[in-house]
């Protein structure tokens, strides 16, 4: 009986020949994630417990990317706490405002994380890296507090669902629609404790913002991981870029699956998820009658190049519908760069947008876009909570960047439709 | 260890949104957090819950989030024990990492209601609804994770030599 994907990384981190899912191990960590919300309350667990120092000053990484630049005078003192906690122990990655992204775009595009890594982040969307083929799960601040102090993890093998993905994806769609229909299909829980593998030859067509986009809402279909293979598309997007060399892994060809899925890209459709749960998935098409108050495009699932650019294919020389309030935060420095490099920041603006520094801000209901009583927003976060972005009597519907910057042009949701 | 008390019943994909809105998570103070436990599903929570009440809840507790200031605040409330018919993975390791009691126990969680009055045998397992004179087995937790619990929590289970 062969193994996963995920459980060979595992296997070789925990330095066994064999794990089998449900076995409880010990593995060695490659990278340790924090950010602002999550750090602080890892560090008081740090040093009430007696630790001195940490394992490795340069397999920690902390972002300041929640509610920076700061909101308010309890966050700054969150910021600072994990600013002189990263002084003091000199920690090699350590990402303030002016450096800062959204972690989970910025660890990939900075190269901080790599394919065949074993990576903990005290933060659940922390499983976007299995887009490099790298085992990623998020985490509490206790579990980043240990990793910190010993560079080992304990871990439950997970079993596997295995999606097949063949085809190619309609013009009009991306690796969004892609993930919010298998969520759609398999549930909030549908993939609990274990691990989402996506194989088969439609894997070739999804680019590696689509991968992360997919791997990064593994945890909203209550996943551990999600992980992509390694292939030409992931060797071009890591080359030059990451710090440390890439490893490969593969899956067993006799490995065993808990079930297999098969998806048809070619089939997807712009898809959305009504309130208040991620599985509540609707065709956009089916929502015309739902009018929206604000829509936000970004966020750690859709902030980054490719969302930039759907948006602009989108906006660019139109206009917001009145009475609607467009936010678009593009994920990480380099990101707004370019995006200011290229035009982009200049055509959202005409169009009547607000375009805003890195943050995860509105996607969580911290600040910049909090929606009031009653209100509804589009938006390309991952969670559509009750007060997930503010009020709990407002509504948010999570989309692809394509639809959700078509239906800031009409003022109800409405899939993109090229003319 | 025992916990013993009334109950406040949820439904099914509890999530840390809910338990503990982000809005509030610009402190990591457990105590000050506490006072906004549960607010946007039940804002009579924090002002109805005793020590050693039970919360019980559906499938999926705790799903969304990784912040530890769910489990948390759960903890500070005085809430004794949380027994639901599955967990989210990050909340159940959050859970056992800070020491705040979890069980998964299907026919419990469902026949179980708000205001009954429950007690729980950590070291046993068994749940019991003295509302209507039932118990319930929950399963046991593996040995390794037991450790921790017995230890005190995850750091607290570290050996000391690292220190």
């Amino acid at each position: 009986m062969g193994m996963t994907l995920t459980q060979k990384i595992l296997a070789s981190h925990a330095g066994l020949e064999k794990v089998t899912a449900g076995e409880l191990i010990n593995a060695k960590l490659d990278i340790v994630l924090g950010n602002d919300i999550t750090t602080p309350v890892a560090i008081n667990e740090f040093e009430k417990n007696g630790f001195k120092e940490v394992f490795d000053k340069d397999k920690i990484a902390i972002v300041l990317d929640h509610f920076v630049p700061n909101k308010d005078i309890k966050a700054a003192e969150q910021s600072k706490k994990c600013r002189e906690f990263s002084c003091r122990n000199c920690i090699s990655h350590f990402y303030d405002v002016g450096k800062m992204g959204i972690e989970h775009a910025l660890l990939p595009e900075q190269g901080v994380v790599t394919a065949g890594d074993l990576i903990i982040g005290a933060d659940s969307h922390t499983c976007t890296y299995g887009a490099l083929g790298a085992f990623s799960t998020g985490v509490g601040s206790t579990d980043m507090a240990a990793g910190m102090a010993t560079g080992y993890g304990w871990f439950k093998v997970p079993s596997a669902i295995k999606f097949n993905l063949s085809g190619k994806l309609p013009q009009n769609t991306s690796g969004k629609d892609v993930i919010l229909t298998i969520i759609g299909k398999i549930g909030v829980d549908g993939a609990l404790y274990k691990s989402m593998e996506f194989f088969g030859d439609g894997i070739k067509n999804l680019s590696m913002d689509d991968r992360l986009c997919i791997c990064n809402m593994a945890i909203e279909a209550g996943a551990k991981n999600g992980i992509f293979p390694v292939d030409d598309i992931t060797l071009e997007y890591m080359k030059g870029r990451t710090e440390r060399p890439p490893v490969i892994y593969e899956a067993d060809d006799d490995a065993i699956y808990d079930e297999i899925i098969d998806i048809d890209l070619s089939k997807i459709t712009p898809t959305v998820s009504c309130p208040h749960l991620p599985e509540n998935t609707k065709d956009a098409d089916e929502l015309n009658s739902i009018k929206i108050d604000q829509v936000v495009i970004g966020s750690c699932t859709n902030g980054r190049m490719e969302d930039m650019e759907a948006a602009y294919k989108v906006l660019s020389g139109k206009k917001i519908a009145d009475g609607v309030r467009c936010i678009i935060i593009p994920a990480t420095m380099d990101i707004y760069r370019e995006c200011i490099e290229r035009g982009y920041v200049t055509a959202f603006i005409d169009a009547g947008v607000v375009v805003s520094t890195p943050t995860c801000g509105p996607c969580l209901g911290g600040y910049m876009g909090i929606l009031a009583e009653g209100e509804r927003c589009i938006a390309t976060t991952n969670r559509n909570f009750v007060g997930r972005m503010g009020h709990p009597k407002s509504e948010v519907y999570l989309s692809s960047p394509l639809t959700a910057a078509a239906s800031a042009v009409k003022g109800y949701i409405t899939s993109f439709k090229s003319e | 260890m025992k916990a013993e008390g009334k109950v406040f019943k949820y439904g099914d994909n509890v999530d840390t949104d809910v338990i503990i809105p982000a809005r509030y998570l610009n402190t990591s103070d457990a105590k000050e957090l506490s006072t906004h436990c549960m607010e946007d599903i039940d804002a009579e929570f924090v002002n109805k819950v005793s020590k050693g009440d039970i919360m019980v809840a559906g499938w999926n507790f705790g799903c969304g989030s990784s912040r530890e200031h769910a489990p948390l605040v759960i903890k500070e409330s005085g809430i004794g024990c949380v027994i639901a018919k599955s967990f989210a993975r990050i909340f159940y390791r959050n859970a056992i990492n800070i020491g705040l009691a979890i069980l998964e126990c299907e026919e419990a969680a469902e026949e179980i209601k708000t205001g009954d009055k429950v007690s729980v045998d950590f070291n046993t397992g068994v749940i019991t609804n003295h509302t209507i004179c039932k118990s319930y087995k929950a399963g046991a937790f593996p040995e390794f994770i037991q450790n921790i619990i017995k230890k005190g929590g995850l750091l607290a289970s570290i050996d000391a030599g690292t220190r």
